[in-house]
């Protein structure tokens, strides 16, 4: 081997070297994350945290009881705002257009995806704040199912698309309108690609802050209905985590751990879901 | 059978039925229903981008261009110039695509070329959740553990060793444009090498056998052969991450130091322009204020409209140019 040869090698077995430790360096800082929040958040989170409301600034104690429930709230409501016009829109993107229209639709799909959060909590502000010169529940819910419709309508249109023509061709054989084809066989044979997705949709949301700032607002006591600013976990991390007190600090981390949690498990549940195979056979 | 070269394709089977019939079957109502669906998006979209264009007027023409080149921003005195918050949100990306597209590409090389099968699929995974984690917990730990390590380690060693730069200079803070970019780069990072990963798999395995058998090293292949065909591709992830970076709002508002300063020194604190909408658009009184602050929105939504359309076209080109060759 002349030395020209070796140097080669070496070069190829250090540069290769390189790679995997920049995968390694990219892979730890998820664990890196975890460990902190699981060690600050695990030493801070308590009962109180989950039953009481938070107590009045310079009191130590209390918790985010109004904070857990306000996250439940606008993401129930962002679903069923949000899922309905993804699925449907899917299944019209999927099923009933033809070219012009599709890459439209698509199209204005693809840039909402894009649409950095704090655009659409300007818009969501501009659209159903201000007028009514209030900040509310729906406020917010209507902004995080603004960023859950892009990402249904696209899975569900990509999860129908896949599956095999056999399929549709034999229920309209048997006699099956085309609306009684996509419900009974289509739908069924792509549910657990879609049921994923909206899975994912739920799961990315649920940690949005941005749009939540000026929509859903904040409370620190439980809010009733629809039309009242709500607390929520992620804005309350973010207003605990910049405030001056260690107390609050605390319970950032435990608000933190908690809403991380969720999100991971979720994120794991839904790709096992789809892991399981997509419940049809790949013709 | 001989009847398969018949089949029809699941295009409209039912346009040689009669409107009446079709109607009565539902499948003529299923159409409108999702369509009315379908559109509520694209009209929700227009929507978006006429509430941007139409709540920013006032400001577009009281400032022009003056806008983004002047840097007094002082709702008292009705004055607003952005360029502190444009500043601060290109030096801030730029410093996280310094870190991060290197990590990145090299993270993908290694998940798509050299790791087996389902070692490559288990770091992926890990890779996918860390996309999932909320920008706001990244901020959580910027405040709490990037900050104090940068204030007491990294930016005293910084100034001690590279201090005779502009860029490292000025007191250590532990907040500012160094330290959310550094944590804008780990949020970036998935984005690059997920993307990267896919497009590097796209390149057809032949490419990487004749490098080989021409007596290149692994490296050789990898890095003459695969990765330029695959640059475009590798382009768009970047694209793609910058997007991001750009229109970041909670980590980079809990970790900039949001101060309207323009400094040559990345360890100054500054502010971002999803920093400045965040901080004040819901206490901004005075119609030019507000819509000031639709403008700097205005502006977001144009620039990551422009990249991630660029991105996804790159992206689009390569995975076409993989699988043409592919199938040769």
């Amino acid at each position: 081997m002349n030395a020209r040869l070796r140097y080669r090698k070496f070069v190829s077995g250090f540069m290769l070297g390189m790679t995997g430790l920049a995968a390694l360096i990219t892979v730890v800082v998820l664990f890196f994350i975890l460990g902190y929040l699981v060690v600050h958040g695990g030493a801070s989170i308590n009962w109180n945290f989950f039953t009481k409301l938070p107590t009045p600034v310079g009191e130590t104690g209390g918790g985010m009881a109004n904070a857990i429930v306000g996250s439940a709230k606008l993401l129930f409501l962002a679903s069923i705002i949000g899922v309905p016009v993804g699925f449907l829109g899917g299944v019209y993107l999927a099923e009933f257009s033809g070219g012009t229209v599709a890459f439209i639709v698509r199209y204005a799909a693809d840039l909402l995806n894009g649409v950095p959060s704090i655009v659409i909590g300007i818009f969501a502000y501009a659209v159903l704040v201000l007028p009514f010169k209030h900040y509310s529940t729906l406020a917010g819910a209507a902004a995080l199912a603004l960023m859950m419709v892009p990402i249904t309508l696209r899975s569900t249109e990509q999860f129908l698309q896949a599956v095999p023509g056999s399929l549709r061709e034999g229920a309209m054989a048997l006699g099956a309108s085309k609306a009684k084809t996509i419900a009974t066989v289509i739908v069924p044979a792509a549910y657990r690609g879609i049921l994923t997705a909206i899975l994912l949709a739920l799961a990315r949301v649920a940690g949005e802050t941005a749009p939540l700032l000026f929509t859903a607002f904040g409370n620190r006591f439980w809010s009733t209905g629809w039309e009242e600013p709500t607390a929520s976990l992620p804005v309350m991390i973010y207003t605990y985590a910049i405030s001056p007190y260690d107390d609050w600090h605390r319970q950032a981390w435990a608000a933190g751990l908690v809403l991380l949690g969720l999100i991971l498990v979720v994120n794991i549940l839904a790709r096992a879901i789809l892991a399981r195979g997509v419940s049809i056979p790949r013709s | 059978m001989a009847a398969t070269s018949t089949t029809p394709s699941a295009g409209p089977i039912s346009g040689s039925r009669s409107f009446l019939s079709r109607l009565r079957e539902g499948d003529e109502i299923a159409r409108i229903i999702t369509s009315l669906f379908a559109f509520s998006v694209v009209l929700v979209t227009l929507l978006l981008v006429f509430e941007l264009w139409h709540g920013s007027v006032l400001s577009r023409h009281k400032f022009g261009f003056h806008f983004f080149v002047t840097s007094i921003w002082d709702p008292n005195s009705g004055d607003f110039g952005a360029l502190p918050f444009i500043y601060g949100t290109l030096v801030t990306a730029f410093v996280s695509l310094a870190i991060a597209v290197p990590l990145g590409i090299g993270a993908a090389i290694f998940l798509a070329e050299l790791a087996p099968q389902n070692i490559s699929d288990t770091l992926q995974f890990f890779i996918d959740l860390l996309a999932a984690v909320p920008s706001v917990i990244y901020g959580l730990l910027g405040v709490f553990i990037i900050v104090p390590i940068m204030r007491e380690d990294i930016q005293p060693f910084l100034k001690s060793t590279l201090g005779f730069l502009p860029l490292f200079t000025g007191p250590a803070y532990g907040i500012g444009f160094l330290t959310a970019g550094i944590v804008l780069a780990i949020m970036v990072i998935p984005y690059i090498v997920s993307v990267s990963r896919e497009v590097l798999l796209s390149v057809p395995r032949d490419q990487r056998e004749a490098a080989l058998a021409l007596g290149s090293t692994r490296w050789e292949s990898t890095w003459k052969v695969v990765v330029p065909f695959a640059r475009t591709g590798i382009m768009g992830s970047i694209f793609l991450a910058l997007a991001r970076a750009l229109g970041e709002t909670m980590a980079v508002t809990m970790v900039i130091g949001n101060t309207p300063t323009i400094s040559a020194s990345l360890l100054s604190p500054g502010y971002s322009i999803a920093a400045v909408i965040a901080n004040e658009l819901g206490e901004a009184t005075g119609d030019l204020y507000l819509q000031s602050l639709v403008e700097l929105g205005l502006v977001l939504f144009l620039l990551t409209f422009i990249l991630n359309g660029l991105a996804r076209l790159l992206i689009v080109l390569t995975a076409q140019r993989g699988s043409e060759m592919g199938r040769t």
